[in-house]
């Protein structure tokens, strides 16, 4: 059994899965049903000056027979009163002094940040967040990803807070910017402990083609919501990954968005995160889902002999690099195995059509391959034309047979060659351009 | 004993039911969402109409439903009998590639269903009226089956003007009379042959050519004619006893079960269905469910041998009929002039050939016989009606495959009278395309195959449309077996 104990800036957790701040950690009678499910930490549903809701505040995203691959909001912060929250917190803490609890925070002026902070501390929490994320309602009261759009405010924010913060304090990144490692940098300039990402997109997750109004409907009309679930993952984990790789930044990391698996957790892990945060997830299957997180990480941690999470931890970050330092004489081309194709053709087409026309329909006798896969004798069968396949991978991608299409690597002799040293030799008169794809 | 009915109405109500009751909506998306959308599709080859079935499946899938009827429809004007009534599981659903992933095949006729439910049961006219400027050529449809329809639709959408002979009171043929009622209702039936009116074509029904109308005047008054009056009466049997008031022919059964009301069809206590073809089985199970307490059928040959689909056999199993293999009517025992047994002979294979086992007649209680060893050929009839014509020695019509024209140019044909016997579906394809061969014949212009957005973009090699080429899922396991 790995060891799936987390540290977060110090802030500690029996496994690295959190319940992000949202509706699933709204209150105290959640957070006891999260820990008894197995849930490592709760981050709290965001405290401050008590809000009213709307009816009507979420809506999803569907694709085919599958429900919710995305999920938007515009419910506000808690609309608790603060003592409400603080009171159970510290109840929370009580009865489960091992587990996390980190209360996430928002409000407007230096005092109001100080109070807040003190209070957070005061109830025995683990940690703090700062929430300078919401794309909906808030901003438009000077908070949220009002803030976080602007390092220069996150950064004059954070510093308050840091000025009275005795608990270890994580700055929440809001994904509706051109460069999220600005904001991060700021927040580590501020003296921040951690950041936590990504917070939710500004969305519109469809029209009602009948009113002609977007859902969530209030009486007519719609607003913007934030977008979350499986859906946003990669552009999560594309922003976990920049800030894992950002000297400049430097900080522990928090993953959000979209995980709803052990291998959504695993790759954000490989890619920077300490702890994980889980919301969709859960507002779709309840906090049980956290019992295969922990037990199939494990397991796979097991079967790579990796011992703990650090083992894991940041593995993928350096595997990503520029563009311009790739190998442009790397070749691969995909091949077919007609043994396992069930004929439906469809890489045929989508290479066809989506892309580089590298895919023949040729009778498979002529191929030799009997008589040919699927249900009919002697149809067309697909086969690559290697000599022009650029390997770009969208024949396998298509394909719904398991290891049926392989990109397979083909040793050319080649010595690498980035862009950059093809740009030098192009320069030097050594080489003549490539030409293009036929 | 006279035969009488023996349930009450709700009870036949309930036995009567759809076999594969509708999709919701929800179960429509569902399935649907599971098709994999392939290119240059098996299930389009398996179907004799080459319906575009990925085509019509996204459709639904993307909430189109009303779309996919009109993808259905423009292939097959009976789509929606087709829907109930195809053996899917050795045509479309049989060569769905889903199977080669060990997973269900899609549920093509449920969803051929759903679509096409959906347009009638709102009234939409998803087909485009046919061009107005009628070509000024008149064809005569002989039969209002499922050839007849097909063939008639598809030429009033080429402009032509059809009139279609019957010489029954309704039109849809088999369809309206002959199918299994738990498989589909007549009203299906009766509300194509709406639709086929309602593309221009006239219809005249309870009228016989040769009787109430001279081929003479058809020849004379028509540019082309096409034939599809499918088979003749049950084959029978020659044993004593035959014409017994309980003996009928198995389609005659099924027809009352059709026309009457349940609760009035008369049935044996004990039923005997000669024959193991898709008919019988049809006639045996429906014995059961009017409440017969025991239905069997007599088979001269062995399990194997029968010609009924493996999925037939099995449901008649499951509603509880029996099986009499090896066994050979030789008389039907009467009591007091009704039925009162069926003597049997035991038979033996001699050489491929069937022989009767002298000494092992025995006698097996029975009240009613039904008899369904498949349909006479028409043959005397045709040569009456059409004396030029070339009957070959199976007793079918000749023609060309791909046009269905016959040694005589203005002749053409399609359905069982040219074929012996197949599929509902096999019948509309041919009618289909009989029509391009009539339009060929009558106008010199030539069209394309089917236009399948599905496949659009097969620069090389796509394999074409089942009605073109149909291939057959069974044909095909046979065809991979020697792998093995």
């Amino acid at each position: 059994m790995a060891d799936l104990s987390c540290n977060l800036a110090g802030i500690k957790s029996p496994n690295p899965f959190w319940v992000a701040s949202g509706p699933p950690a709204n209150t105290g009678y959640q957070a006891h049903r999260a820990f008894e499910a197995g849930w490592g930490g709760v981050v709290w549903k965001t405290i401050g000056t008590p809000i009213v809701n709307v009816a009507s505040r979420y809506s999803a995203l569907n694709h085919g027979k599958d429900r919710m691959i995305g999920l938007n909001n515009i419910e506000l912060i808690s609309d608790r009163a603060p003592e409400v929250n603080f009171r159970e917190i510290a109840e929370v803490k009580k009865r489960w002094p091992h587990h996390a609890v980190i209360a996430s925070l928002m409000v407007e002026t230096r005092a109001e940040w100080h109070e807040f902070v003190r209070r957070a501390a005061d109830a025995g929490a683990d940690g703090i967040e700062l929430n300078f994320g919401c794309p909906h309602g808030m901003c438009e009261r000077g908070m949220g990803s009002a803030v976080g759009q602007q390092p220069a405010v996150a950064e004059k924010i954070t510093s308050w807070v840091m000025e009275v913060a005795t608990i270890p304090v994580i700055v929440k990144l809001t994904p509706n910017v051109t460069d999220v490692t600005a904001v991060a940098r700021a927040a580590k300039r501020a003296g921040a402990d951690a950041i936590s990402l990504i917070n939710t997109i500004n969305s519109i997750t469809n029209v009602n083609l009948d009113t002609f109004v977007p859902e969530p409907t209030v009486r007519g009309l719609s607003s913007h919501g934030g977008y979350c679930g499986p859906a946003v993952k990669p552009i999560a984990l594309n922003m976990v990954q920049a800030c894992a790789a950002d000297p400049e930044v430097g900080l522990p990391i928090s993953g959000i968005g979209g995980i709803t698996s052990w291998r959504d957790a695993a790759e954000f892990i490989a890619l920077g995160a300490t702890s994980l945060q889980v919301c969709t997830a859960i507002m779709h299957y309840g906090f049980r889902i956290v019992e295969d997180m922990n037990d199939g990480l494990n397991a796979y941690l097991d079967s790579k002999g990796m011992k703990s999470l650090a083992d894991l931890r940041g593995k993928s970050v350096q595997t990503l690099q520029k563009w311009e330092n790739l190998d442009l004489n790397w070749q691969r081309v995909a091949r077919i195995d007609y043994e396992k194709c069930i004929g439906c053709n469809l890489c045929y087409i989508a290479c066809e059509d989506g892309a580089h026309q590298c895919i023949d329909l040729k009778s498979p006798d002529e191929l030799k391959v009997g008589l040919g896969p699927g249900r009919v004798p002697h149809k067309p069968v697909p086969k690559v034309r290697e000599e022009d396949c650029v390997g770009c991978n969208l024949c396998s991608l298509v394909c719904p047979v398991d290891d049926c299409i392989t990109m397979t690597e083909i040793p050319n002799g080649k010595s690498p060659m980035t862009w950059s040293n093809y740009q030098d030799k192009l320069a030097k008169g050594e080489m003549q351009p490539i030409s293009p794809h036929p | 004993m006279p035969l009488s009915p023996l349930l009450p109405a709700d009870v036949l109500a309930a036995n009567f039911a759809d076999l594969k009751p509708p999709l919701r909506p929800q179960e429509a998306l569902v399935e649907a969402s599971r098709c994999l959308y392939c290119f240059d599709a098996p299930c389009i080859m398996a179907c004799p109409t080459g319906i575009d079935i990925p085509a019509f499946i996204k459709k639904i899938a993307f909430g189109n439903p009303a779309g996919a009827a009109k993808t259905i429809l423009t292939a097959n004007i009976l789509g929606a009998s087709c829907a109930r009534v195809c053996p899917t599981s050795v045509l479309c659903e049989g060569a769905c590639v889903l199977e080669d992933r060990d997973e269900q095949p899609i549920m093509i006729g449920r969803l051929q269903r759903f679509a096409t439910d959906y347009v009638e049961q709102r009234g939409l006219r998803v087909l485009p009226q046919p061009p107005a400027n009628n070509s000024g050529r008149k064809i005569a449809v002989i039969g209002a089956g499922p050839a007849g329809l097909g063939c008639a639709a598809e030429l009033a959408q080429l402009g032509h003007r059809v009139t279609i002979f019957e010489r029954q009171k309704q039109a849809g043929g088999l369809n309206t009379y002959g199918i299994a009622y738990y498989k589909m209702k007549p009203q299906v039936s009766l509300a194509e042959v709406e639709l086929v009116k309602s593309l221009g074509v006239e219809l005249r029904t309870g009228l016989a050519v040769g009787k109430d109308i001279a081929v003479s005047t058809l020849e004379k008054d028509f540019d082309a004619v096409f034939i599809g009056v499918g088979l003749g009466t049950a084959t029978r049997l020659h044993i004593p006893g035959e014409e017994l008031p309980e003996v009928l022919d198995a389609l005659e059964f099924i027809s009352r079960i059709h026309t009457d009301p349940l609760h009035t069809v008369p049935v044996g206590r004990r039923v005997a269905v000669i024959g193991a073809g898709n008919t019988a089985i049809d006639a045996v199970t429906q014995s059961k469910r009017l409440g017969a307490d025991r239905a069997f059928i007599v088979y001269r040959r062995g399990e194997g041998d029968m010609s009924a689909y493996d999925f037939e056999y099995a449901h008649a199993k499951d509603d509880g009929a029996q099986f009499i293999f090896h066994a050979l009517p030789v008389e039907v025992v009467a009591t007091n002039g009704h039925v009162s047994g069926l003597k049997l002979i035991r038979t033996r294979l001699a050489g491929g050939r069937v022989e009767p086992i002298p000494g092992t007649e025995f006698v097996e209680p029975c009240d009613m016989v039904l008899k369904a060893v498949g349909q006479e050929k028409q043959v005397k009839m045709l040569r009456g009606l059409f004396p030029e014509l070339v009957i070959d020695d199976r007793g079918v019509i000749a023609h060309d495959p791909l046009t269905g024209q016959t040694n005589v140019p203005h002749l053409f044909v399609g359905g069982d009278c040219g074929n012996g016997g197949r599929e509902v579906v096999n019948a509309v394809g041919e009618g289909k395309k009989a029509a391009h061969g009539i339009h060929v014949f009558l106008t010199g212009q030539t069209f394309g195959p089917p236009l399948q957005p599905s496949r659009l973009g097969a620069k090389q090699g796509a394999t074409g449309s089942g009605l073109m080429s149909p291939i057959r899922a069974h044909e095909l396991e046979a065809a991979l077996s020697p792998k093995t």
